[in-house]
Formats: C-alpha cells, structure tokens, sequence
C-alpha cells in the first residue's frame, strides 16, 4: 500500500466514519418520513442549531482530551446568556456594544476558578465543576431575583443566532471558525501536543518540564468561554435569556464528543470527530420531533443509540499482559 | 556451595513445554520454543529483553497464550487461558510489576484469590493467621499482615508477593526479576527461602539479568535469544563472558568504554550543593560535580539517592540548603524551572513507563515533548523541524523501531528508554541526571548507553548516574557518592572505586575493616 | 501497630463524615426553634434516608473505580413503577415491592453487562442507559400520578415506639442486610481489590467481570430500594429529570464527602451515608438560619464546593510534588 494510504488509515478514526455513515442514514430515514426533510432550507435550519451544540461541545472536548470532565456546562451556558443580556441592560450603548464579548468572558472567568481548583488544589474535576455548576446556580438565582435585570437579547446576539450570510447561517460560520481554529490548536501548537499528552500522562508530561498548572487552567478557561458564548448564542435565538437555558446541553455535549470517537479518559480523539457527533445528535433529536416521538420515546431511543454505536467502536482493549 | 545430592536431570521433569510460538503483530515473540525443568531444582533463564523470557513467563502465568505448542504439566497436558488457570495448576508467578493491591491489606491481598471463609463471609482471623505463615515461610515476617500495602516501601511489598506465591503451596515457583527491587538483607533472605525450597522439591524458574546472583542459585541456565532457545547447561559450564555472548550473539566487547584521566586541578564545579536537608531522608548533603565528569551514587536502595536526584529537578518542596549551578545559587521550583535553568538540567526517571513516556502517543510526539520550544516558533509546531530532530536522534541513539509515527508502547524497553533519554538530549542539558535508567535493560543496551554517558561527558556535560548495579558504579563512573541514611558516608574517586570498597560504604563500614568474603545480593 | 490503630486508619474517611454530621446535627439543634423532637427527626430521616440509600448505591461502583450517572434515573423509574404497582391488597403490595426491587436490581445488570461485555466505559454507558430508564419512566407516568399502600406508607414515614424514625430503622435494615454482608463477601472485598488496581487484580485470579456485574446490580437495586421509599413519602410517582439527575449528582457528591476516593479501592457506603445526612443538613441549617430565601442557593452551592472540595482535597502541603500525581 502506497504511503498516502498508509497514512489515511492511521489518521482516519472508524469512529468518524461510522458516525458519519450513521448521519447519512439518518438523512434518508428522514426524508423517507417527510420530503422536507432533504430542502437545503431544512438541513441549514439544522447546522444552525447544531452550531450551537458545537459550540458548547468545543469546550466539552478539550477538557475530555484532558482527561478530565466538566459538569457546569449547564449553568455556565445559562450564565453566559444572563451577563450578555444584563451588560445590555446596566451599561448602555456600551453595555451593547460588549455583550457578546462579556457573556464569553464571565464564561471563561468561571473556567478560570474550576481550572485552579483542578489543576492547584487538586480537586477531581467532576467534584470541582459539579460544586460550581451549584454556586454559578445560586449566583443566577440572586441575579434574576435581586436585581430584575434585562434578559432581552441585543440586536447583535440576535443576528448572530438567528441571520445568514449569502444563505449560510452566521452561527455555522461562527463554529466553523471556532473549529479552524481548535484544529490548529489541536494539531499544531505546542498547547495542543500539551494537552494530547496531559490526557495520556500527566505525571510524564510533569516531569518532561511542563506547566502542567497552566495548560489546565488554559484548557478550563477556554471550555468555559465555549459555554458562555453556546449561551450568548441560545440567548439570541430565544431572544432572551432565562434560566435552566443550558440544561438539555451536558449530556448532549459529552455525547457528542464521545460518539466523534473522542476516548472518554483522555489523550485521544480528533475536533473533526466532535463536529460530526454534534451533527448526529442534532440530526436524531430532529427527526424524533419531526415525528412527534413522545418524549419517552425519544430518551429511550437516544440512549440505545448512544449505547449501540459505542458498541460498534468505542470498545476498550481486553486487559492482556 | 551446591549440594551434591541434587535431583539428577535425567528424572522427569515437572514442566515440559514443546514447539512454543506466539507472535505480537510484526514480532515473533517466541518461535518453536521447547523449554523443561525439574522439581527440587533451580533453573536459571537469560536473554535480553525482548528474547522471549518474558513471553515465555507469561505462557505459563496464563496472562498470555501461545498460538502453538504443548504444556505438560505434572505429566498432564495443560492450557491456561487465565492466571487463575496456572494458579489453580500450582504455578505461582512473581512478577517485576507487582499484583499487589496498594490498598488493601498485607492480608487481604495474600488470601485474595481464595480467601478463608466462616459461614460464607471471609474469615478476618484466619486469614491473619495464613498470611503470617506464609510472610514467614518467605523470611519476612517483620511486616504485619494488617498493614496497607501502600504503606510498605518497595523492598517490602516485593517480600510480600513472594509471599502470596508462597501461600498458594505452588509446585513450580517463577520469579522474573523479582529481587531487582529488594534491599541486599532481603536478597540474601529470598536466596535462602528459594534454597529451602529447593530442598523441599518444588521446581523454581529465576530470570535475573544478575550474574552474581545466578551463580549462587542456579543448578540449570538456559539462555534465549531472539524468541528461540539457544542453550542449556549445568551451572558452572560456561564463563560470564561466553554467557553474555550467547545472550547477544556476538563477541562481548568490553562493556565499559575507557575513562579519561582525572584532572590534575580541579576545576570549578559546575553544580554544588551545601547541606542539603529534607524530610528526613537527605541529611547534610553535599557534593560538587564537574563538567565531563560523571558523579555517581551509590549505596544499598532507598537511602537518599533518588530523594538526590529529585530535589536537584525540582520536584521536592522545602529543601533546606543550597543548591548551586556556576556558582549562582539556584532553587529550582518545578521540573520546568530546572529545565529551563541557566544550565539545562535533565532527569531520566526509573520508570519510564510512568513516568518518562506517554506510551499511546508516537514515537515522534515524545520525543520531541522537551523541546517543544526548539521545533516551535511562537507556539505553533514546526513539522519540518520536528522530523529533522526526530531523525537526528534516532541516528543519534540507534533508536529500533518501525517507523516515527509508531506509538512508543510498540518498543522494547531498551529502545523506550532511547527515547526518554533522546528527548531530554534534544535541549542539550549541561547536567543529567539518571534514575537508574538501566534497569531491567537488555546487555546489548546498555553498552550502547554506557559509551552514549561517556561521549557527553566527554563533550562537556556533567552526569549524575544512581545505579544499583555496583559494575556499572565502577565501570562508567568517575567517582562515586556511597549513601547512607541520607548521608553521604564515602566519596570514591578513581582507583578507589572497588567492589569491596562500595559494599562496605554501602553498609557504613570502614573500608578497611571487610573480611573480603563477597555479601551475597551485593552483587548485580 | 494495634490491630485498633489500623481499623482506625481503615475507617478514617467515615469517622470523619460521621464526625463532621455530628457537628452539624448540634449546631442545626441548637439554633433551631423546636430543637430535636420525634417529629423533627422523623422529618429529617425521611428526606435524609433517600439520598442516603441512593449514595450507598453510588458507592459501589466508585470503590471499583466505575461510575454509576444512571442511579437517579432507576430511583424515578422505580417510584413510578411502585406507584402503579405498590398498592392493594398486602399480597398486591408485597408482590409490587418484589417487582420493584427486581427491575432495579435488572437495570443495574444491563449496566453491568454493557460495562463489562461491551467493554464501555462505565461513565458513558450508564449516562446513555440513564436515559433509557428515564424513558421507561416516563412512559409509566407521562404525568405525576399514582398510589401507594396508605397503610404502609403511613408505618413507613413514621416512628417506631420510642420515636425513632421508621425510616431510619429501613436504613439500618439496608444495611446490616445488604452492605454489612457484602462487604465481608469474597466478591465484595475483590470489589475493593478491583478499584485499587484492576491489573493487579487480574494477575491475582480475580474475576473482575463477576465482580463488577454484581456491584452494578446491587447499585440498581438500592436505588431501586431507595425509589420505592420516596414512593411512601410522596404517596406519587413521578417522572421527573431535575430530580432524577439532582440526586444523581448529589449522591456523587454524598461518597465524596463521605470519604470514599473516587479513584477507587477505598471508602464505605457507611461514609456516604454520613455524607449524605450532612449534605442534607446542609440545606436544612440555612432553611432553618431563616437566610433569605434568594440567597440560599448560592450558600448552598458555595458550601458544596468547599465540602467536595474538602472531601476530595489531598494535603496541600506535600513534600514531594510527583505525589500529586497519581
């Protein structure tokens, strides 16, 4: 076999492809269901809400590839949506102008004291991220309840959720260009090689002379400015923030990132895989609504889904000497 | 000396393996393989890594399984498609990596298998009194069976897995490398239990990589190489050397490469440290170390020279003293930080697996992780650059392997370690240190690294080398530091570094005062 | 050391927890209005007893280094279930409870087969099962509803003579007829051994599979158990995600606090127990310290992060940096 090949096969993952052969099959079911489903107008409408899934899935994976995992998706995506909507409010023409910017930013200031719980006081970060899933919680709660805040989205945060460029949406542009650029980290920086190598051994990496501490508080930092501005965006499409808004996004996310072939523990998964997971799941919830599938019947067909396609690839090595 | 009244080789003999092969992807593990060995006797395996020893141990563990051949048993045609299996069978192996469980108790982890039971429960006193016996049985008895093994240090939890071998009553007993962790008190004691036992008939397989230690146990050696079995013979046939050459299957050239001539002044050193204090377990330590030297230190396991070596790279917090490179005084804080230093300082850890690799990942990607600065420009990875530092020292090195995208897990373990030590190379340390860094590697590479230590020494670098194998303290070193209790008992320089003169530092003794019979287990 | 000594140090994450509820349990009867009465306490241990039971069945999977996210869920699947079926007549209602504690204890197995003969991770497999019993649940009662044996509920969630709440005579039972006995089985303490080192543990002849489809199945069975008591309490089923995945978390958060590593091979459901009632207590001290009512969830929050935090927190002071690396 030619060397290109070679090398297709070992950067291919077969979790890629089987999850992409999965959409195609979701694609055709749909459409035997309603011919609907097929218009580019539907299929858009379809990136766009799954942009927003990616978006949040982003931050998901880097902190997986980590080999760590984050549990405050939930009320950091709410947070980020609330602080858009309320710099709006309290700040004026200003307070418009950076609404974007400062839903993203508290989302990253959150990542930032979850990464130094991690990474300084050592705390597992499932723990560490559940208890600030809480506080950020409390804190929402006292925000809406005490200060009767403005919760409407601005002009911006609308357009980006809900316009399109030349008929492409302008929150699949907004991923794409998170996912360039989360490739390039991933693949050719120093902090991407950093953080494939933190997940694999963080004792090794220790002692090869990285800042472990920082490529962690880095990685948090950036997870939770992808929830924050997942937030800004759900803002703008409802066109208003409200609470609980980043619930139904944890379990998606982390499915997501799984389903793209990402390993669970840690050190290995590639973003192409995350964005095709993002797609399938987007795609299954869709077409259980378009057949008005119960919810019931939805939770239980996710979760089999879920469970077969591991199945098919995602099996771990028999324990041999 | 032996025994002369040894079971005769011609009986017959408990274990006969025929026509063993197994293959691992690309490489032929073990290739038609027949193997014997006899009850009452002990039978010493050599190879280097990567020869099939080891594969070999692990057919018979029933962690592995061969994909042709027969096992006779006891007479009996055998499989064991588990570890249980063999265990069930009366083979009982004692492994380098230990199937100890840090948490739970000396006791627990002796009975786990098959645990003592009162009214379907397990039976807490009873198993006491089974683990007591069998610590006894293999000359241990100072640890207490209540204790968690995570609180035992290494030598101890060694004693207490020859121990849960000796509690299963086995007839064959394997021990691979089993004494490479053990204390010089504790081999003797091992020596004497497997003695013991011989007398008693059980059949015992050794693989060490120590020659000293085979010469005192051993009745048959066989050596493998290159998966196939290439000789048997009574012990005391074959000189070490015709050994070693049977082991790499050329002329053992001269293991050592020469040392330079000492220096007439001394020069300024290039690391110091005054006092240094930590925790107990580094007392008042101080050395200087020069450029092209090679410092090593010496003394029996645990007395302070990894502790040394560690809070040299950083890792050790509240180190009182000083530390000082040029004659700056340095603190350094983090591995980082001693990397980065105003002289590069390297650390090639003792596990490799833990601690110096990230066996998933490629070849290319750890050994570029160093230095990721050197092949990086503003973060971003250069590709070309990283391949032409690969290539460099690959060639560098004489690195085997298939090709650099191959993830490190796929290399022996003597080419792991080339890669441990290529990666630190790549920044150009002016001081390395070494963890023991060939332990449990194969003759053939460890040549190559001696004379690999004695070119950049050569070159200007100063090296620190801790080593529990006392020929390669006095074949590699310039001098040498003898531990003891934290403290630095003797400085060894030249000449002086002898044999004797290491054992009797190594145990706080004057020199003068050894009687000159050789400490069995004092060798390596 | 003294055998004393090293049961003490066995046990130490549970003394603690046990320590630290103790401390709580003064500080809440001292500042409270009522102080401790039958009735109180009763109040307590029924809210109290549910987590505890749902943090007993999160902690065996943690001690094999596992992970149980589907334990809420089969807690809603089994009120619903017992809110259709726990009803009638005492052969009715008894035949219910054996069904409901058989579908949690089947729950549990597929989690455990996946687990095992899927070769899935524990995290991923029993965050998308979760979902299926989620589903089952729903599909049982779309909207909240349902019954349950009056009379039972009644005996249930009150007091025995002497005031002693029934419910936390239902924990002591669980207990001493569940844990107690598992915990000095062969497969129990191989549960142990399989967290501190699966390697280890396959070298040693264990058999892990065994040993981990028993401790999923058992987990499902005590949330099972647990699901069935919330029935009592609320004489309804309902199938409710925020209290499916509330409790989920929460009782990750009760075996932390309640000293077991989440690393596996060390800790004790009695610790989570004890974690459990604090977590609780937790809740209950700021109702009863009349804080305002906005800013409870933010103290709430805060305090669980320090107290996961603390409980999971290793010596900030260590000599050696590599040990803060496992």
């Amino acid at each position: 076999m030619s060397a290109f090949v070679m090398q297709l096969r070992r950067n291919v993952d077969p979790a890629v492809l089987i999850a992409s052969g999965c959409i195609v099959l979701l694609l055709i079911g749909g459409s035997l269901y309603s011919p609907n489903f097929l218009s580019p107008d539907y299929l858009l409408q379809q990136l766009r809400v799954a942009s927003f899934l990616g978006v949040i899935a982003t931050g998901s994976m880097i902190i997986i590839l980590l080999g760590n995992i984050d549990l405050s998706i939930p009320w950091v995506v709410t947070l980020g949506g609330m602080m858009a909507t309320a710099a709006a409010g309290w700040w004026g023409d200003w307070g418009v102008a950076l609404a974007i910017p400062f839903g993203v930013a508290c989302g990253a200031l959150v990542g930032l004291i979850s990464g130094f719980g991690v990474a300084f006081l050592r705390v597992p970060s499932m723990i560490f991220t559940l208890g600030m899933n809480a506080v950020v919680q409390g804190l929402v709660v006292v925000h809406t309840g005490g200060f009767a805040p403005q919760d409407r989205a601005t002009e911006a945060m609308h357009v980006l959720a809900t316009g399109s460029v030349l008929g492409i949406p302008n929150a699949l542009l907004l991923w794409l260009a998170v996912a360039a650029a989360m490739i390039f980290m991933l693949n050719r920086t120093t902090l991407g090689r950093k953080i494939y190598a933190l997940g694999n051994r963080e004792r090794a990496a220790y002692l090869s002379g990285v800042n472990t501490r920082m490529v962690i508080l880095a990685c948090f930092a950036i997870a939770g400015a992808c929830s924050g501005l997942g937030g800004v965006l759900l803002a703008g499409y409802a066109t208003k923030a409200y609470q609980a808004m980043g619930e139904l996004y944890l379990l998606p996310a982390i499915a997501a990132v799984v389903l793209g072939g990402t390993r669970i523990l840690g050190g290995k998964g590639g973003y192409i895989g995350t964005m095709v997971g993002v797609i399938l799941i987007t795609l299954l919830q869709s077409i259980l609504s378009v057949m008005q599938m119960p919810e019931m019947g939805r939770q239980i067909i996710y979760g089999t889904v879920i469970i077969t396609m591991l199945l098919t690839y995602g099996r771990g090595a028999k324990t041999e000497g | 000396m032996k025994n002369p009244a040894r079971t005769k080789r011609d009986a017959e003999p408990i274990l006969q393996m025929t026509g063993i092969s197994k293959r691992f992807g690309g490489v032929q593990a073990l290739d038609g393989v027949d193997f014997a060995c006899h009850s009452g006797r002990i039978h010493a395996v050599l190879g280097e890594n990567g020869a099939g020893k080891s594969t070999l141990i692990k057919i018979l563990a029933g962690v592995v399984q061969p994909d042709e051949g027969r096992i006779l048993f006891g007479g009996k045609e055998m499989r064991f498609p588990r570890p249980s299996d063999a265990v069930a069978a009366g083979i009982a192996t004692i492994f380098q990596e230990l199937s100890l469980m840090p948490h739970l108790s000396v006791a627990d982890n002796i009975c786990i298998t098959d645990p003592p039971r009162k009214w379907g429960f397990i039976d807490g006193r009873a198993q006491r009194r089974i683990a007591a016996e069998a610590l006894a049985r293999a000359g241990a008895d100072d640890i207490n069976p209540l204790a968690p093994v995570s609180s035992l240090p290494l030598s101890r939890r060694q004693m207490v897995e020859i121990a849960k071998a000796l509690a299963r009553n086995p007839q064959l007993l394997i021990l691979d490398e089993a004494t490479s962790a053990l204390t010089a008190a504790d081999v003797t004691r091992v020596f004497e239990v497997l003695k013991r036992l011989r007398e008693e008939g059980l059949a015992i397989i050794y693989i060490s990589h120590r020659m000293a230690e085979i010469a005192e146990l051993a009745d048959d050696c066989s050596v493998f190489r290159n998966g196939r079995h290439v000789a048997t013979f009574k012990a005391g046939e074959k000189t070490d050397n015709q050994v070693i050459e049977l082991m790499i299957g050329r002329e053992a050239s001269h293991a050592f490469p020469p040392k330079p001539p000492r220096p007439e002044t001394e020069a300024a050193p290039v690391l110091e440290t005054s006092h240094l204090d930590w925790e107990n377990r580094l007392k008042d330590v101080t050395i200087k170390l020069h450029r092209g030297e090679i410092l090593g230190l010496g003394g029996l396991d645990g007395q302070g020279q990894m502790e040394l070596l560690l809070a040299l790279f950083g890792t050790l917090e509240s180190v009182r003293g000083e530390i000082r490179i040029d004659g700056r005084r340095v603190r350094p804080a983090s591995p980082k930080a001693a990397k980065n230093g105003p002289l590069g300082i390297a650390l090639i850890p003792e596990d490799r697996k833990t601690d110096g690799l990230m066996l998933p990942m490629s070849v290319r990607d750890n050994l570029t992780f160093a230095a990721l600065d050197k092949v990086s420009s503003g973060g971003v990875i250069s590709p070309a650059a990283e391949t032409a530092a690969v290539d460099e020292m690959v060639r560098l090195l004489g690195i085997r392997m298939g090709s650099a995208e191959d993830t490190a897990n796929t290399l022996s373990g003597g080419n792991q370690q080339k890669v441990v030590i290529a990666k630190w190379l790549l920044n150009k340390p002016a001081i390395i240190l070494l963890n023991d860094p060939t332990r449990g590697i194969d003759v053939g590479t460890k040549q190559e690294l001696y004379q690999l230590l004695r070119k950049l020494a050569d070159d200007g670098a100063a090296i620190i080398l801790y080593s529990t194998d006392y020929y390669e303290l006095i074949g590699c070193c310039d001098r040498v530091a003898v531990f003891y209790d934290g403290r630095i008992v003797r400085e060894l320089a030249g000449p002086a570094i002898t044999e004797q003169a290491l054992v009797a530092s190594a145990f706080n003794m004057p020199v003068e005062e050894l009687d000159g019979a050789a400490i069995p287990g004092a060798h390596s | 050391m003294s055998t004393f000594r090293y049961r003490l140090m066995e046990h130490r994450g549970t003394l603690l927890a046990a320590a630290v509820f103790l401390a709580l349990l003064i500080f809440y009867i001292a500042n409270s209005h009522s102080g401790l009465n039958a009735a109180v306490a009763t109040t307590i241990a029924n809210k109290g007893v549910l987590l505890a039971i749902v943090a007993m069945a999160q902690t065996l999977p943690i001690l094999t280094a596992g992970l149980d996210l589907s334990v809420g869920m089969v807690f809603v699947l089994a009120n619903c279930l017992a809110s259709a079926l726990v009803v009638g007549s005492p052969l009715q209602t008894a035949f219910g409870i054996v069904v409901v504690l058989l579908a949690g204890l089947l729950c549990g197995l597929v989690n455990g087969l996946i687990i095992v003969f899927g070769r899935l991770q524990p995290i991923i497999t029993t965050l998308a099962t979760g979902a299926v019993y989620f589903g089952l649940a729903l599909w049982l009662r779309p909207v909240p509803g349902g019954d349950v044996n009056g009379d039972l509920a009644d005996a249930l969630t009150g007091q025995l003579p002497g005031g002693i709440p029934a419910m936390l005579a239902v924990l002591l039972a669980v207990v001493f007829l569940i844990w107690v006995p598992y915990r000095n089985s062969v497969l129990g303490r191989a549960a142990y051994a399989v967290g501190s080192s699966e390697p280890a543990s396959y070298m040693s002849g264990i058999p892990i599979g065994r040993v981990k489809i028993v401790v999923y199945s058992l987990s499902g069975l005590l949330a099972a158990i647990a699901g069935l008591l919330l029935t009592f309490v609320t004489y309804s089923g309902e199938a409710s995600a925020s209290i499916g995945g509330t409790y989920t978390l929460n009782s990750i958060a009760s075996v932390v606090i309640g000293g077991t590593s989440l690393m596996g091979g060390f800790g004790s459901a009695i610790g989570s127990i004890f974690g459990a009632f604090v977590l609780r207590s937790i809740e209950d001290l700021l109702f009863v310290m009349d804080l305002d009512p906005l800013w409870q969830p933010l103290f709430q929050g805060v305090i669980l992060l320090i107290a996961v935090s603390l409980g999971a927190f290793r010596l900030l002071r260590m000599s050696n940096r590599l040990d803060l690396f496992h």
